[in-house]
């Protein structure tokens, strides 16, 4: 038995050394404190990255939107050029061999004729017209962006040869070419909608929540009042109201605030809630009790805290808006030719006479829903990593 | 709970007139009036105009009255149920109306118990079955569903109907029984032809409660009373129905809030692509050429339709939830 276990005798005193450290027992690797001390947005893009379906969207979504840039050379033909011999033509399809022999991208030019009983114009590919397809050629003319002229493109129909891989409209005017410039105001309308609808969401919002009180009671019940409202009827109300003499730029515009000017109360809710419960915290009473005026406390301490939640939120209401851009265009209310939208192009395919049989016609279907789908994978991924806390 | 309800039907008044506010400014926007597109119509059509004839018509229509005027004679005529004259039918709305309210109460209420009848037992699935197959499967069709705009897969389910069948699935009604009077054999005509605009309309607003309901029955799954249940030897059924769902469902019954709006608006614009003689074919006509007491009486039966459809909610909601009944106002 040592000495310890005699019950009553004095223990004595010791005292290392050795210089204390209070971390050596959690002393952090380099890599740990690069995690426990990394920023806000570097928790959310960690968390973010792990979603893997909101990548690959963001992805799809990035491609779309730097295609918009650069349309016109992507696009095999102009937006407006006219076949006048092949009117409603069907898709062409893409081939390598030609009886076993390699050839390269090619179609096979169309024989057409008149149907003399159905007036119906039939196309029949003709494997004796062989027309490879053309890289980093000289096509159409086009106005890049309406500032200069050109005539490259990254894809083209071969000399005197057709190349219409998602065929052609009533007027012989390539398909695919069209859904492509299409995408350029399909896509933009939902971002300077949701720049609208972000900036009144954000201020009345903003209001409700920093002045509380009978302010706040007040736009709740506006905003109940613009909730009750069904959209689409409204919508097409407003565009209704748009002059017809109005340039259709003009009605572009016109139909993006719009559909800006219906979306905000959902943002200004969660704005109003989130300032509502923020106001309370403890690091804003320290922020106060530091002498920080309330815009420096709204602007440094509240707004970046809730930021990722509201582009999440803004993010997952951009479709809504492509959608209901593409549903005023297609009752013939919204956008207007020369302007094309997706919605436009489905115009064409309000009458289900013509879309039985033509069925390509109704191609411009699916961007909208690959977009609207990507949108919605993209939001879902940001709000989960909006609070990369928990 | 009477107070509660007194409390409810208060606030609905001003919303109601603030809502009629805004439509009436809405359709009085567009710059000139009806009498002006039938005077150039006229004048087109190389007829003589005669001024006193239109300064009649003018008075006759109220139109040379102040705006409030105008305003309060139709607020005055909706209450008694009088909605305006239609210029372009040249007939009172009431009677160029005629069934399609009827009709779009009809589909929007359905398109309801549609989505409750489908989503009910999905998401419960979804919810105990979490990651299995089945539950992959719906959150996908769930998805696609979210993602297809309505009217879009009207205009497919049409083409898919008409290349395959050859027949037309559009319209509300066999054709021999429009313009008809109602009988037993219309009503059932109705129903048959009812379920394509049904499942089309309620098709997004379904997927959306799918997702909910799974997610809030997952959260109570997760709680503390459940293990104990288990642990005490609940049968799996009983431990189920008696406490989480009934948890879950209260989201269920508040989301009317924002489905109500969703199908009403939905149902506007698939009604236009399927050719339904609901509101919607006629309030687009009537934007069109500017018949403004018309449209403007549909966007008030539209937005009266989801304001009364909310408020009935909000009701329900406080009978099954003492909470809300007694602190008054829904928590949303």
């Amino acid at each position: 038995m040592n000495d310890r276990a005699k019950a009553g005798s004095p223990v004595e005193h010791y005292v290392n050394p050795a210089p204390f450290d209070p971390h050596r027992v959690e002393r952090m690797t380099p890599e740990m404190e690069r995690y426990y001390m990394a920023p806000q947005w570097r928790l959310v893009w960690w968390k973010f990255r792990r979603h893997r379906l909101a990548v690959a969207s963001g992805l799809v979504l990035l491609v779309m939107y730097v295609s918009i840039l650069v349309t016109e050379v992507l696009a095999p033909y102009n937006l407006h050029s006219r076949n006048m011999g092949f009117i409603y033509a069907p898709p062409q399809s893409l081939h390598l061999f030609h009886e076993g022999r390699f050839v390269g991208p090619f179609v096979y030019g169309f024989d057409s004729r008149l149907n003399m009983e159905t007036l119906k114009r039939e196309y029949l590919p003709n494997p004796q017209r062989i027309q490879r397809v053309r890289f980093f050629c000289q096509g159409d003319e086009y106005r890049f962006w309406g500032f200069f002229t050109g005539r490259f493109h990254l894809i083209c129909a071969a000399e005197g040869g057709t190349l219409f891989l998602l065929g052609t409209d009533r007027l012989g005017r390539d398909m695919l070419s069209r859904i492509l410039y299409g995408a350029r105001i399909s896509l933009t309308v939902g971002l300077f909608g949701i720049s609208i609808s972000f900036l009144l969401g954000i201020m009345i919002g903003g209001l409700a929540g920093y002045y509380g009180g009978w302010v706040d009671n007040l736009i709740q019940r506006f905003i109940e009042v613009v909730r009750s409202f069904p959209e689409i009827p409204l919508w097409l109300a407003l565009s209704a109201i748009l002059p017809v003499t109005w340039s259709p730029l003009l009605v572009y515009f016109g139909i993006t605030i719009i559909l800006g000017l219906l979306d905000w109360p959902g943002l200004a809710r969660a704005v109003r809630s989130k300032l509502l419960a923020l106001r309370e915290e403890d690091f804003t009473t320290a922020a106060q009790l530091m002498g920080a005026s309330p815009g420096r406390i709204i602007a440094r301490h509240l707004l970046p805290s809730f930021a990722s939640h509201l582009i999440a939120s803004a993010t997952l209401s951009i479709p809504s808006m492509i959608l209901g851009e593409t549903a005023l265009s297609f009752l013939g209310l919204g956008l207007r030719p020369p302007i094309t939208s997706w919605g436009v192009l489905l115009n064409e395919a309000q009458n289900i006479n013509v879309v039985a049989i033509y069925p390509w016609l109704m191609l411009p279907v699916l961007p909208v829903i690959l977009v609207v789908l990507a949108f919605n994978f993209l939001g879902d991924g940001l709000r989960d990593a909006a609070d990369p806390y928990k | 709970m009477f107070a509660y309800t007194a409390r409810r039907i208060l606030i609905m008044v001003p919303t109601l007139l603030a809502i009629s506010l805004i439509i009436f400014v809405i359709i009085q926007m567009p710059p000139g009036d009806y009498l002006e597109t039938y005077i150039t119509e006229l004048q087109s059509q190389g007829e003589a105009v005669d001024p006193e004839k239109i300064e009649a018509l003018r008075r006759q229509y109220g139109l040379d009255r102040p705006l409030y005027e105008q305003y309060f004679v139709w607020v005055l005529g909706l209450l008694q149920g009088d909605m305006g004259y239609s210029f372009e039918h040249q007939l009172p709305v009431n009677e160029v109306v005629g069934d399609r309210l009827w009709l779009s109460f009809l589909v929007a209420f359905s398109t309801i118990l549609f989505t409750y009848a489908v989503s009910f037992p999905i998401g419960i699935y979804s919810a105990i079955r979490q990651y299995s197959f089945g539950d992959y499967a719906f959150s996908l069709l769930g998805f696609l569903g979210l993602a297809t705009p309505n009217f879009l897969l009207a205009l497919v389910l049409l083409y898919l109907a008409n290349v395959y069948f050859g027949t037309s699935i559009g319209g509300l009604m066999d054709e021999a029984f429009i313009d008809q009077p109602w009988s037993w054999a219309k009503l059932l005509s109705v129903l048959e032809h009812l379920w394509v605009p049904v499942v089309v309309i309620g098709t997004s607003g379904t997927a959306g409660m799918i997702r909910r309901l799974r997610a809030n029955l997952l959260d109570e799954l997760q709680r503390q009373y459940v293990m104990t249940g288990r642990a005490k030897g609940l049968p799996p059924g009983r431990l189920l129905f008696k406490y989480p769902l009934r948890m879950a469902l209260n989201p269920f019954i508040a989301d009317i809030g924002s489905l109500l709006p969703q199908v009403v608006s939905g149902a506007a614009i698939v009604s236009i692509v399927l050719n339904l003689p609901t509101t919607g074919p006629m309030l687009i006509e009537a934007l069109r050429s500017q018949d403004m007491y018309l449209a403007g009486s549909f966007l008030m039966f539209l937005a009266l339709l989801t304001v009364v459809g909310v408020f009935l909610s909000d009701l329900l909601l406080a009978v099954l939830d003492p909470r809300i009944r007694l602190e008054g106002g829904a928590t949303k």
